[in-house]
């Protein structure tokens, strides 16, 4: 990694951070010239992570961050909380999977819209997700 | 806080355009007056335009689906217009394909198809369209 830097930290704790969010995420990809089908993707991914804090542990927190490589520039974005952690992660990322409200497509839908998808998770710690999106991605 | 989305009765249609990006709250608030006003007046169809958002997720997806299709078995028929091409693929790409929708490109489209859609219902449905009375079958 060539430069690594931090742009932006957003707290969660109600339903309009969730809105703020998105909007910030808006804001720097577009700054970052993401494609729109990019920006549209991070903005979503964003937001089902974001939900998952909301629903699971009520409050955490994103952290936003510039990646630099010798090749490739893009956004790591990490969500974490202190929630009651995740039991069966491998379960939690099978398609179609959900304990609560959604359709079960959060994380495993958030996997396939990103570059790079990773979770650490410990049950009655809490939960951290990281994602990458390169700026010129293809992935389709 | 919350912002609500203004739900407009033109004919027998209800026309819903979301204004900009919207809170789970104020969508959820949205499904429960869309489908008490379907119960209470004479509407036989739903258009929601998401022209303006940039982004549709799961849960916001979940909630079209599941207006298209609690509308349908009380009776009225939900057209989705103004999806954009970023918002489709990445909806695909979910797996969320808005179940129970009908798509159309715009507005106008999308009324021109809720229009057809009453129709086809009196066509197939044997209701005769003056008298409300479903006909008989014949042999």
């Amino acid at each position: 990694m060539r430069r690594q830097e931090i742009l932006q930290n957003i707290k969660i704790e109600n339903n309009m951070d969730l809105v703020k969010a998105r909007q910030t995420i808006r804001t720097i990809a577009k700054d970052l010239n993401y494609s729109i089908v990019n920006q549209t993707k991070l903005i979503t991914a964003v937001s089902e992570l974001t939900r998952n804090v909301l629903v699971y542990a009520g409050k955490g927190e994103i952290i936003v961050e510039l990646i630099e490589t010798a090749t490739q520039k893009g956004l790591k974005i990490t969500v974490i909380d202190e929630g009651p952690g995740i039991p069966d992660v491998d379960l939690a990322i099978t398609d179609g999977y959900s304990t609560s409200k959604g359709l079960g497509k959060g994380l495993s839908g958030t996997k396939k819209l990103m570059d790079d998808f990773s979770i650490q998770t410990e049950v009655g710690k809490g939960t951290e997700v990281n994602i990458i999106k390169w700026v010129d991605s293809n992935k389709l | 806080m919350s912002q609500k989305i203004p739900i407009v009765n033109i004919n027998e249609n209800l026309i819903v355009s979301f204004l900009s990006d919207i809170d789970d709250t104020s969508a959820l608030e949205l499904q429960r007056e869309l489908l008490q006003r379907i119960h209470e007046g004479k509407i036989t169809g739903v258009l929601i335009d998401l022209t303006v958002l940039d982004m549709v997720d799961s849960f916001l997806g979940r909630m079209i689906s599941n207006i298209a299709r609690s509308s349908a078995i009380m009776d009225a028929k939900t057209v989705v217009v103004g999806i954009q091409p970023a918002v489709a693929i990445t909806l695909v790409e979910l797996g969320l394909e808005l179940e129970g929708a009908f798509p159309a490109l715009n507005v106008e489209d999308g009324i021109e198809l809720l229009n057809e859609l009453k129709k086809l219902k009196y066509d197939f449905g044997g209701i005769d369209e003056e008298t409300g009375n479903s006909s008989e079958y014949k042999d």
